[in-house]
């Protein structure tokens, strides 16, 4: 394939590559705290640094979620956040940020309901790359693969440390843009450390994907340090998602929320970057 | 009709596992144990044994002659799932999960519960067979169902209160699987009725069953044929399931689902999923659900807890598009009549949730004639519903 007809995750990736770092990936709730701020929240990360957004669209029943993340989407749905206003802020993202790849990140239902080939052609017009759907295991993924697939939709699945290689090998298959390797047993929501099974399990993913899929950790992960140790077991990209949820909910009054915000990307990106010099 | 579902975890279109991937390896181990042990003779016999000696069964079925003589029509009998130990169906389903959780070397239970039945169930199933129990509950349901809170405690389970999204059941089983993410490896989750990810709503459905193989035995001995028709009222529909699934070839034999009606299907304040829902993913499985527009799950209403749920079994959603089980709404005016009816004519105080099984098995009954038999499910006991009923019949 040649490099301009990459999509923007591939592209972002190979770049990353040749820079020799690793990819920051920011998790957002659209409509958190509302409509326009979230929006401001998305600029931010992106001027700080953040290689990839995830915009979370909020779902009534978000099971892989844990306290963070579901008061935001709850708050969101309170405010009468529909999907449509998500995909057309993740439009405006993308007028502004033409390169940045931009993620979908929900619950299958809300695909279903318009449904799967719907929803990937709006989403594919409003500049959205790929879906994140945490409640779709590959057994029930036929139809929502195809229907990405023919509108150009990357298809992000979860693989989690009890995965079998079996199965990891059959999910890489359907998997497109990179592998989300969910790096505890558990929810969503901030870890202080973590533990050994989880490097192993990140090794035992890089050894199985050998070079042909980008991993990216995902759930738990607030610190640089957490980036670091990540990176070292062999993840392509980490995201962060209720760590930046909570530094919104702490600073929601202050004005200078932003700029707090910004420094704590500043921090993440920079772990992404120090592996130049270990590797 | 030949009948041999689920085929591939799914009934037709519907069920499937729409789960994260942590929990797939769980419900592999689960369908993996449970294809064992459902057919192994030592399981089968200590299972019918507990329930027995120690749930009491077989239920009886029960000729309501004064509510016959009173509808004037058809000869309604009634399953007395209310007599069963816990005072409600559950018990079959959790002696059953219970039992396997045992036999898989699970120590922990976790489960959910709307109005608190399957939350004493699995409480009281725990006890007997050593394991520790956790249940999620909707801080809602905790301030309605004080009882059963204090019940399940008594029966030594934790009762963890959910305040997240509509604190109410379908928030408690977010909270379970929650939790079952979390501690997936020593952790068994007990659904509380035909719905989730496959396998628990056949597994739900065949330890229910076993209240449709006595009504076929009690129908034989006591009229000499099956039932013209059985009644059984729809939540997430174990009852309802467990009593039709042995009569689901037997074309002769009508089927009614009953659903809540709330404040009536026109106010939009029902739990009518079927009657009136559209067809989404919640908890696992591909299904018809109540919901908005765009995808989100809807706040239900019914004066019964039990019935008080955004979802169905999948294995129902089938039946309703294969036209074999009829779906019908009863509103919370007309069971509440049923119950004080029943109460008053027979000298049994049903559950809300029964109550609305009696209300449509009365008006069933009386357009037929009196050579025609009709069972109603009589899922469980009222004695937790006699204060909501009496404060509804003050307001």
């Amino acid at each position: 394939m040649k490099p301009n007809n990459l999509n923007r995750i591939d592209k972002k990736f190979r770049e990353l590559k040749n820079k020799r770092e690793k990819a920051l990936i920011c998790y957002v709730v659209a409509g958190y705290p509302d409509i326009k701020t979230s929006e401001k929240i998305i600029d931010t990360l992106i001027e700080s640094g953040a290689d990839m957004i995830e915009i979370g669209i909020p779902f009534s029943d978000p099971i892989a979620d844990g306290k963070t993340i579901q008061e935001a989407l709850h708050s969101s749905l309170t405010l009468g956040i529909t999907p449509q206003q998500c995909l057309e802020l993740s439009e405006r993202i993308r007028v502004k940020h033409p390169e940045i790849p931009l993620l979908i990140m929900t619950y299958s239902n809300i695909l279903f309901r318009r449904g799967y080939d719907n929803f990937s052609r709006d989403a594919k017009k409003k500049g959205i790359d790929g879906f994140i759907l945490p409640d779709v295991s590959i057994e029930e993924s036929l139809e929502y693969v195809n229907a990405a697939k023919k509108n150009e939709m990357s298809t992000i699945f979860l693989v989690s440390p009890n995965t079998s290689e079996l199965r990891l090998k059959m999910i890489i298959e359907h998997c497109s843009g990179f592998l989300y390797a969910v790096s505890v047993f558990g929810i969503t929501g901030e870890r202080q450390k973590f533990h050994k099974y989880t490097f192993a399990f990140i090794r035992k993913v890089r050894k199985l994907t050998k070079g042909k899929i980008p991993i990216a950790a995902g759930f738990g992960i607030s610190q640089p340090e957490h980036v670091k140790n990540m990176i070292d077991a062999g993840a392509d990209a980490v995201i962060v998602g209720s760590a930046i949820i909570r530094k919104i909910q702490e600073t929601k009054t202050k004005k200078t929320s932003l700029a707090l915000l910004s420094n704590y990307i500043l921090d993440l990106k920079l772990a992404c970057r120090e592996n130049k010099k270990r590797s | 009709m030949i009948y041999n579902f689920p085929e591939k975890g799914k009934f037709g279109k519907f069920g499937g596992r729409f789960i994260p991937e942590t929990l797939i390896p769980a419900i592999e181990e689960l369908e993996k144990s449970y294809t064992i042990y459902s057919k192994d003779p030592d399981f089968k016999q200590e299972l019918s044994g507990y329930l027995r000696d120690y749930a009491g069964r077989p239920t009886p079925l029960y000729f309501a002659h004064n509510l016959t003589k009173y509808v004037g029509g058809a000869k309604i009998h009634l399953k007395r799932e209310d007599l069963l130990h816990g005072g409600a169906h559950k018990t079959n389903n959790t002696i059953g999960q219970c039992l396997l959780a045992k036999r898989m070397g699970k120590k922990r239970i976790i489960a959910e519960t709307g109005a608190g039945q399957h939350g004493v169930g699995t409480a009281l199933a725990s006890s007997v067979f050593g394991l520790n129990c956790e249940i999620y509950m909707g801080s809602k349901d905790v301030e309605r169902q004080k009882l059963n809170v204090f019940r399940m405690r008594l029966l030594g389970a934790k009762v963890h209160t959910v305040t997240s999204g509509s604190q109410t059941l379908k928030d408690a089983i977010n909270e379970a699987l929650r939790d079952w993410i979390a501690n997936v490896k020593k952790t068994y989750y007990v659904i509380g009725s035909v719905v989730g990810p496959h396998p628990y709503p056949m597994i739900v459905r065949d330890f229910q069953s076993v209240i449709g193989r006595e009504i076929k035995q009690q129908s034989i001995e006591k009229f000499n044929g099956l039932p013209t028709a059985i009644v059984a009222c729809v939540g997430g529909g174990s009852n309802a399931i467990g009593s039709f699934y042995p009569f689901i070839e037997d074309n002769e034999v009508s089927l009614y689902g009953i659903e809540a009606g709330g404040s009536g299907i026109r106010s939009g304040k029902h739990s009518a999923t079927l009657v009136t829902g559209s067809i989404g993913i919640l908890h696992g499985m591909l299904t018809y659900l109540m919901q908005d527009k765009v995808g989100q799950i809807m706040e239900t209403h019914s004066i019964s807890a039990g019935l008080d749920y955004p979802g169905v079994g999948p294995e129902h959603s089938f039946l309703k598009e294969k036209k074999r089980v009829i779906y019908k709404p009863c509103n919370d005016e007309e069971a509440i009549k049923a119950f004080k009816i029943l109460s008053k004519y027979e000298g049994i105080i049903p559950a809300l949730e029964s109550a609305h099984a009696v209300s449509y098995g009365m008006k069933l009954a009386k357009k037929m004639n009196p050579k025609d038999n009709i069972v109603i499910t009589l899922s469980g006991r009222g004695d937790k519903d006699v204060e909501i009923v009496q404060r509804h019949i003050v307001k």
